[in-house]
């Protein structure tokens, strides 16, 4: 009992310091990434006894910047609300995921431990609902402030995040068509196996377009630049125009960690999750008849190398995304939501359930 | 449909575009980081204080006086840089210099860097070719206005 509840606690722990710190570091990411891609150097300057390390440490001393801010809130704010709004935000982003399994389970002293931190059974659901969630600390932030643009600003995201929930929704219908399981530990495993005994069956073969949409709809979630209605930090006002300091950190912070939720889920769902391709439990059986034998330690380093790679990749291409197209006009990310998004998610249910019925 | 196509390639494009510079850019960063010289560079940026950008020749920077061979200043306070000036921010003083031949020299050559507009049409009209803004220097800051007004007279 108490070392059930020990591996639960140092599970929770690590999912926590994994997140976090990719997050952190997804900031310097992010700067450096932007200014590769311009031409440019970008965060270089921090340093720690003269070791600058490419400005690896940037991210604390942005950190330290904002702790040391002053905790600011207008008088005419609703005190209470303005504190609890990126708490809001940050939680419901942070506590995703606990739902996602980082590798397959690992035998350690006669105990079976899955590599997550809850093996729901609605883990799919419980995403969704969380990310729905996530709105409270866009329209609280917004309300809480009493600012006119910051209430207009939330109430923008909020239009924009219900509207692309719908989809989201919708795209992952498909998927738990085919792998019939709500709980993703299970989706993962299904994706094991092999389609046309070449491909592993990872669910972007069997949902490319469920995939699209879902990837498109989680874009939108996270608040990002091609949709970042809800903020628009270069020219309309946003729903943190009130903020300072560590709270509006914590609003950055939050879409950082929903930039990594959102590779997570798209690893896990769509992508096999910790599945190596060709990587069974026992080594490498290749379709093509070769076979390589491996430790189970070693598969279990691959499979969990596997999936961080993978969510590195799906950071990556998000930031890539985030600096390459502009902004969507409101009426343009409407449009894009409801007459394409939803529309194709439909396609995508009733392809799926016709291809799955005749087959 | 053939819009949602041209949409959907222009999307491909743009993300080609910055994919391309980001992957050659790191390319050249890795070769540079592991040591091998490349002509080209994966940046554009010039580390400033380290590193500093040749000025051109004819670049207007901080004004200096030219100094005789004996380390006197050149200026015999004429005053025509102080007509010319239109910030009107040269200040200058003449005395008598013990030197028959020279006459004049300044007991004060003030420039006051808070009106300068860097013209240069002091530099033109001085008759001597005393003063000149090729120093190179292009850091002028200072914490209070009284920090920007230089004397030139004195070394």
């Amino acid at each position: 009992m108490l070392a059930d509840a020990l591996i639960i606690l140092v599970k929770v722990v690590l999912t926590l310091t994994w997140t976090l710190l990719l997050a952190l570091f997804l900031t310097w990411v992010e700067r450096k990434e932007s200014a590769v891609m311009q031409d440019r150097i970008g965060a270089n300057r921090a340093s720690v006894f003269g070791l600058r390390l490419f400005g690896l440490f940037q991210p604390f001393a942005d950190a330290i910047k904002m702790l040391f801010k002053e905790d600011f809130a207008p008088t005419f704010a609703q005190r209470a609300l303005h504190w609890l709004a990126p708490a809001l935000s940050f939680f419901f982003v942070g506590v995703t995921m606990i739902a996602v399994p980082f590798g397959d389970p690992i035998r350690l002293f006669g105990r079976t431990i899955p590599l997550q931190v809850v093996d729901l059974n609605a883990a799919v659901l419980f995403v969704l609902a969380m990310l729905s969630l996530g709105i409270y600390g866009i329209l609280v932030g917004g309300w809480a402030s009493s600012n006119r643009f910051a209430l207009i600003g939330s109430l923008r995201g909020a239009a924009q995040l219900v509207s692309y929930e719908v989809a989201l929704g919708l795209s992952l219908v498909g998927l738990v068509m085919v792998f019939p399981s709500l709980s993703l530990a299970r989706i993962v495993e299904f994706q094991g196996g092999l389609l046309f005994g070449v491909l592993p069956k990872w669910g972007v073969f069997l949902q490319p377009l469920g995939f699209a949409v879902f990837f498109i709809a989680g874009m939108a979630g996270t608040k990002r630049v091609p949709f970042d209605m809800p903020e628009g930090e270069s020219e309309i006002i946003g729903f943190y125009t009130e903020y300072g300091g560590l709270k509006f950190g914590l609003f950055m912070f939050t879409d950082f960690l929903e930039v990594i939720v959102l590779s997570a889920l798209a690893t896990t769902m769509f992508f096999g999750g910790w599945q190596v391709p060709w990587l069974g439990d026992a080594g490498f059986v290749f379709p093509w008849g070769g076979r390589a034998a491996m430790a189970p330690w070693a598969v279990t380093v691959l499979r969990v190398l596997s999936f961080n790679l993978k969510v590195l990749f799906f950071c990556w291409l998000q930031i890539l995304t985030r600096w390459t197209y502009p902004r969507f006009r409101y009426d343009q990310v409407m449009d894009l939501g409801w007459k394409v998004l939803v529309p194709l998610g439909v396609v995508n249910v009733l392809a799926t359930g016709l291809i799955l019925a005749a087959r | 449909m053939i819009k949602a196509w041209r949409v959907l390639t222009e999307i491909g494009r743009g993300a080609w575009i910055t994919a391309r510079h980001f992957f050659v850019n790191m390319t050249f960063h890795t070769l540079r980081l592991v040591g091998v010289k490349t002509k080209r560079r994966g940046a554009v940026t010039i580390q400033y204080p380290e590193v500093r950008k040749e000025l051109s020749p004819r670049h207007r920077s901080l004004h200096r006086i030219r100094p005789r061979a004996d380390g006197r200043p050149s200026c015999v306070a004429c005053m025509l840089c102080v007509a010319v000036c239109p910030s009107e921010c040269i200040i200058v003083e003449a005395a008598e210099d013990p030197d028959p031949e020279i006459q004049k020299r300044p007991a004060k050559f003030v420039v006051d860097l808070n009106r300068c507009c860097f013209c240069g049409l002091c530099v033109e009209a001085c008759p001597v070719d005393a003063i000149r803004m090729d120093t190179g220097e292009i850091r002028l800051a200072a914490t209070d206005r009284s920090g920007l007004e230089i004397s030139l007279d004195k070394p």
